[in-house]
């Protein structure tokens, strides 16, 4: 359910939602119940059936309004690691220097950024070596400098948005 | 955070089983049991313990921001006085415009900043007052700052485990 990988630059037009598609968005940002009917007990919440909220969010999720529904791993708790990186790269190299980088299955987002270190992607990795494995490769792959930036001190995370 | 034990084989297979979305159906959990080939009981009990030990943040939906109309996303970034980031970094993460702020290190003599939070809003200029807002707060205690709009994103997936699990 997440968006495919290798596809370039896409930003979705902002979506046309109801006022109960908003209602769903901003509920299910919560804690989801863990129980045997948790869909049925959110549409009881927001005044709707069990079908229509499945419906609204199989919809929401085809049309990327959503970009996942499910749990949130907090990956560094498992074993894993998240290391922010950034790279200089030349202009007119930008798109090969792109489609080096994102061919790694070890990059999970990456942003086009106005300044002259202009790429910024997320490493992740199951293991915490796996991330010089991957910035060597990378390095290798671009001969571009990785400027890795490990988070020291994480004071706050949530993506929550109101819809 | 290097001494963390890996997840066990059952939580590996729910992680994997999961990482794609929870199941659309009325009683996703038992879908998931099914799939697993365990009881349901196992599976929520682990989900919540899972919840319970921060393993697993919270379980709902990711939305995308673009498409909730949050069009300009800024990460902005401030060099900040070592002996107060502690305390300012977590005054930071209090603004309910800020969806991510961690103290990462300096890459000198190349990027003097060591906070970043990211901000997103509806437009450039809203992200620009917010981060004035940050700039007030920091005061003194700052001595450089940035910001860096986001202008295209060239791959979004999270983390994948198991290969093609």
């Amino acid at each position: 359910m997440n968006a495919p990988a290798s596809a370039p630059s896409r930003r979705p037009p902002p979506a046309v939602l109801d006022e109960l598609d908003r209602r769903i968005i901003n509920a299910l940002q919560g804690g989801f119940p863990i129980s045997d009917e948790p869909y049925r007990e959110i549409a009881a919440q927001l005044g709707t059936t069990e079908a229509d909220l499945l419906a609204r969010l199989q919809r929401l999720l085809d049309q990327r309004v959503l970009t996942r529904f499910g749990p949130m791993f907090q990956i560094e708790r498992l074993g894993g690691r998240f290391v922010l990186a950034a790279l200089a790269v030349p202009e007119e190299r930008f798109d090969e220097v792109a489609a080096a980088v994102n061919a790694l299955p070890e990059v999970a987002h990456n942003y086009r950024r106005e300044h002259h270190l202009n790429m910024w992607f997320v490493l992740a990795t199951e293991t915490p070596d796996g991330i010089a494995a991957a910035t060597a490769r990378i390095e290798a792959a671009t001969g571009l400098p990785v400027f890795a930036f490990p988070k020291l001190r994480e004071f706050f995370v949530d993506m929550r948005l109101k819809a | 955070m290097s001494s963390v034990p890996p997840p066990d084989d059952f939580e590996r297979r729910l992680i994997i089983a999961t990482q794609a979305g929870l199941p659309l159906v009325p009683r996703p959990y038992d879908a998931l049991a099914e799939q697993l080939g365990v009881d349901a009981e196992r599976v929520k009990a682990q989900l919540a313990a899972m919840l319970q030990g921060g393993r697993i943040r919270r379980i709902g939906a990711v939305p995308n921001h673009y498409a909730l109309g949050y069009t300009a996303n800024g990460m902005s970034v401030w060099d900040v006085d070592d002996a107060r980031i502690g305390e300012l970094g977590e005054a930071v993460g209090r603004f309910d415009f800020v969806t991510h702020c961690y103290e990462r290190p300096r890459a000198l003599p190349d990027w003097p900043y060591n906070l970043f939070a990211m901000v997103h809003g509806h437009d450039r200029n809203t992200v620009l007052a917010h981060v004035e807002e940050i700039a007030t707060l920091l005061g003194a205690a700052c001595r450089a700052r940035d910001v860096l709009f986001s202008s295209a994103i060239l791959k979004k997936t999270g983390l994948r485990i198991g290969g093609d699990g």
